[in-house]
């Protein structure tokens, strides 16, 4: 399978996403964001980091940069494309997820384990996983997801919420909310399901000498579900 | 304006270095002239007060590719690998402005470090703040904690250690120290030294602005009321700017255009200009109306003295001009060519076609004063005598309650988690262990690092304080299975010109050689910062001590963690019972006389290198050294940590349980070992000659002493985890 991660100035997960795709068999290129052409790939990643420094809004920049228009089209034409983190935010930006990632509710800087519940399996990212609680990493100053109530019902009404960020056991309550995300989401599918964005980092997850090993999972199962 | 002594005086200098300048130049300098001499004879760039003591350090090794006195040390870890780190202080800017001050001290060491070809893999830092009861602590600590991450979290550089104390005696003045490690080939490091004439002379990366002009200076000089009309002496950070810089500089660095390079830090293009001439003994010509601007009309004066941030200086090989600004139009930066090499070993400056400076380059750096300053021995204080009666009185889970939760000893995860300390992928030791710890990519090794510092005992004995952090640096590392290697050293003291600082820090610098020496754990790199003193109150004396080490295989990573239940654990080293300086005389007794604990290096050495045998043969399950709060914290934290109890047995030959636990007798290690592995783990400790003492067994989750059930481990773990977080609340 061939994925292809953007570079944008200031990505800083573009690396990590890179070993972690090639780790479990993927053939990855690296795509330089002032570049207009994709090269041919089963998987886009749009990685973590501070694009553009993030100094207007988070990922607003990226979200017109010069590649964008050709993962628009690629997601449009019902290619899979994952963003994670500042990759969630520039998706939200460019209209292909809808809402917002606000500044976390403790207006502070988060890095830690967290956990969430996969809410949707009917879908190329999460079909077949054989965990519904998964153990992640989040590293993140704005990932506080945020919708209208309109946005809310139709992302519940087309199952698009991907998961909620739950308790060790699975319970989805205040308590296991980290940055005070509408209803606990943590990642949002476009109605098609084939847009995943969410702000949970699998790809630090990746060995059991780091934080943990369930973004191998992800990992695993995506290429499986994709051959 | 005609320069006189007053405008010298006015720019930090001294009248007899004013009066030195006019007899080097045979002249009077102008302005612009005047500002550089003042930059580089300051106290942060000349190091005139340290420069004679410093010479003493211990800087060489086998593993030593580059002592002090280029951007950064650099070591040796095998297989053309190496390490390059330092440690630098940003203390002044931080008071004035904790969030610019702190990040721009991220910032500023992340460049020293990839000055050198070197991808930064890993940031620590060690941060000083005031009372915990004073108005501007909560503030200060707010504002640079959020400084350090803004800037090492854009950058994606995992911050993996640290440490943070409290002090009445950093009110006035906090502490920021800030150390950077890198990764380089070792065949592909780069130098400050310029080589050849007519060599073109590139600026790169962000604008030159009005900020931090004569930051330098700033730093040099003690703070008094006025220090609110210091702001614009603090520079900007730019984070995603320094990004694109480390990308491009790196990319550069991968062909062979580059001669020399330095960043542009303290004293800004000043420094960074006559140090890359002044190593190759060479003169250097710039045209200062080439050097790109962020205002309009900025003077040479202004353009020479900024420390806006995210700037490098390089000296490129003649015809690469074009290729190299290739790859910084990419990054989006800056690149001028400003100038070149000359033979005339002066500093030449032009602006608008016209001559604005001259001045020898050895006036600047070699004939930059050197004091010998006077100094005061400090005595070793009588030991204290603690009465019996006074220990009887207290109740001893009441101690435990306030000892884990004090705020030096309490858990710094409010801090830590708002630093990225995963990105990169390659961090196996987060913050809250003995050291931080991340994998060199792609290869089966791992580089340990920890910052330690030890005011206390400093302000009670330097010489002994000096040693003391040393030797911490080396157990941080030892219970994490590291090889210790070397250390970069910030030395945070008072005014130099009374004799009670200077000889804190003649003494403090003694003891950190002595360490340095016995233990083979040379100095490869550091700064100085004196004058930190607000309105006559100087901080206690500070060394701080960056250490770092090597594990040979990342699976061999030791814990602090206890593994599981009804493991035995060890005390390695002597407890001698000293209380003296400890936290609990300090915290519980309220008594801040007495000697520091002693320090053995003989002992020290031996018991580390007996605790890194053990874990090599795999027979310690965790480990970790004794320091603050002594046997009783460093069981409870492993405690902690693991989720596990413990309960400890009876103990012998101490008259009382308070010298038992809470002496901070130095050169100790506690260890948990499985019960059947007791023999080997014997043998090996006695074939050393290593004492042990059995100090108990761990439980599921109870804490018991003198077989009373104390508190439960989540008890305590609220105690710990609990204050910083209400602190800030």
């Amino acid at each position: 399978m061939n994925s292809s991660v953007i570079i944008f100035p200031g990505s800083n997960c573009d690396r990590d996403m890179d070993v972690a795709l090639k780790k479990f068999g993927f053939k990855n290129k690296m795509v330089w964001h002032d570049d207009d052409k994709l090269p041919q790939s089963d998987l886009i990643v749009l990685p973590g980091g501070f694009s553009y420094g993030d100094y207007l809004r988070c990922g607003s920049i990226a979200g017109k940069s010069k590649i964008i228009q050709s993962v628009i089209d690629f997601a449009n034409s019902g290619g899979l494309v994952l963003g994670i983190c500042n990759g969630f935010q520039i998706l939200t930006e460019t209209g292909l997820l809808k809402g917002v990632l606000q500044q976390n509710k403790n207006i502070e800087f988060i890095c830690k384990n967290i956990f969430v519940k996969v809410n949707n399996n009917e879908n190329k990212f999460f079909e077949n996983i054989d965990k519904d609680v998964l153990e992640l990493h989040i590293a993140h100053n704005e990932g506080n997801y945020f919708c209208t109530e309109d946005e809310l019902k139709s992302l519940e009404d087309n199952n698009q919420i991907a998961a909620y960020y739950c308790s060790s056991d699975g319970k989805v309550d205040d308590k296991s909310n980290p940055n005070g995300a509408i209803k606990n989401i943590a990642g949002i599918f476009n109605k098609k399901k084939n847009i995943l964005g969410m702000m949970p980092h699998p790809e630090r997850m990746i060995d059991q000498s780091l934080s943990g090993e369930d973004g191998s999972i992800f990992f695993e199962n995506l290429l499986k579900n994709l051959k | 304006m005609e320069v006189n002594e007053k405008i010298a005086v006015d720019h930090g200098l001294k009248p007899e270095e004013y009066k030195k300048i006019c007899d080097l130049l045979k002249r009077i300098p102008n302005l612009t002239e005047l500002g550089i001499f003042s930059a580089m004879w300051n106290e942060h760039c000349s190091y005139k007060s340290s420069r004679l003591h410093l010479k003493k350090l211990n800087t060489k090794g086998k593993k030593v590719i580059q002592g002090p006195g280029e951007n950064a040390g650099v070591i040796d870890i095998g297989d053309d690998d190496a390490i390059v780190f330092k440690i630098e202080s940003h203390n002044h800017p931080s008071f004035i402005e904790p969030y610019q001050g702190a990040a721009t001290g991220v910032g500023g060491i992340m460049r020293d470090v990839f000055t050198m070809g070197a991808r930064p893999i890993a940031n620590l830092n060690s941060i000083h703040f005031g009372s915990t009861q004073h108005k501007k602590t909560k503030n200060l600590l707010r504002g640079v904690v959020k400084g350090i991450g803004g800037y090492g979290n854009c950058i994606g550089v995992p911050t993996i250690a640290g440490q943070t104390c409290f002090d009445q005696s950093y009110n006035g003045n906090i502490l920021v120290n800030a150390m950077t490690l890198g990764l380089v080939n070792k065949n592909k490091i780069f130098y400050s030294k310029a080589a050849g004439i007519n060599k073109p002379v590139i600026y790169v990366g962000s604008k030159t602005g009005r900020d931090g002009i004569h930051g330098a200076s700033m730093a040099s000089a003690i703070f008094d009321d006025k220090i609110e009309e210091k702001k614009p002496t603090v520079q900007v950070g730019d984070p995603f700017t320094e990004k694109l810089l480390l990308e491009a500089c790196l990319e550069l660095m991968s062909d062979k255009s580059i001669i020399a390079i330095q960043d542009m830090g303290a004293a800004g293009l000043t420094s960074s200009s006559i140090e890359m001439a002044s190593k190759g003994n060479l003169g250097i010509e710039l045209h200062l109306d080439k050097v790109p601007c962020r205002e309009e009309k900025m003077t040479p004066y202004e353009i020479m003295l900024s420390e806006s941030q995210e700037r490098m200086l390089i000296v490129l090989e003649n015809g690469k001009e074009d290729s190299a600004k290739k790859i910084f139009d990419k990054w989006n930066l800056d690149f001028a060519v400003i100038g070149k090499t000359t033979n005339s070993k002066n500093i030449e400056l032009y602006f608008e076609k016209e001559k604005v400076a001259n001045v020898p380059i050895k006036f600047l750096a070699n004939e930059a004063p050197m004091y010998d300053r006077p100094w005061k021995k400090i005595k070793l204080p009588q030991k204290i005598k603690f009465s019996n009666n006074e220990l009887k009185k207290l109740k001893f889970n009441d101690v435990i309650k306030k000892m884990i939760s004090h705020p030096n000893i309490c858990s710094k995860q409010w801090i830590w988690e708002q630093y990225d300390h995963t990105v990169m992928g390659d961090t196996i030791q987060k913050p809250g262990g003995d050291a931080g710890v991340v994998r060199v990519h792609g290869t089966k090794k791992a580089v340990a690092s920890s910052v330690d510092s030890s005011a206390s005992y400093c302000h009670a004995h330097p010489f002994t304080g000096g040693k003391q952090v040393v030797c911490e640096a080396w157990r941080n590392l030892v219970s994490v299975g590291a090889e210790p290697i070397a250390i970069t050293n910030c030395l945070n003291f008072g005014n130099p010109e009374k004799k009670e600082n200077m000889g804190e820090f003649v003494e403090c610098i003694d003891g950190i050689n002595e360490a340095s020496k016995y233990l083979n754990f040379p100095v490869v790199s550091g700064n100085v910062s004196f004058y930190n003193e607000t309105k006559d109150k100087g901080i206690k004396p500070t060394p701080t001590i960056g250490g770092v080490g090597l594990i040979k295989d990342y699976k061999n990573l030791m814990t602090m963690k206890f593994k599981s239940k009804e493991n035995l654990v060890l005390v390695v080293g002597k407890t001698e019972g000293n209380l003296d300086q400890s936290i609990f005389a300090n915290v519980i007794l309220d008594e801040k006389k007495g000697p520091p604990p002693e320090i053995n290096l003989f002992n020290e050495k031996n018991n580390g290198e007996t605790i890194l045998k053990i874990i090599k043969e795999k027979l310690a399950l965790s480990v970790h050294d004794v320091s603050l709060g002594g046997i009783m914290i460093g069981a409870l934290k492993m405690c902690i940590a693991g989720s596990k109890g413990i309960k400890f047995y009876k103990f012998k030959n101490l008259t009382n349980i308070y010298q038992y636990f809470f002496s901070e007798d130095q050169g100790r290690y506690i260890i948990e070992v499985e019960k059947n592995n007791l023999k080997k783990v014997e043998s090996t400790l006695k074939k050393n000659s290593v004492h042990f003492d059995l100090l108990g067994e761990t439980t599921d989750k109870e804490i018991i002493i003198n077989d009373e059930p104390t508190f439960t481990v989540d008890k305590v773990t609220e105690f710990y985890k609990g204050w910083l977080y209400k602190y800030m609340s």
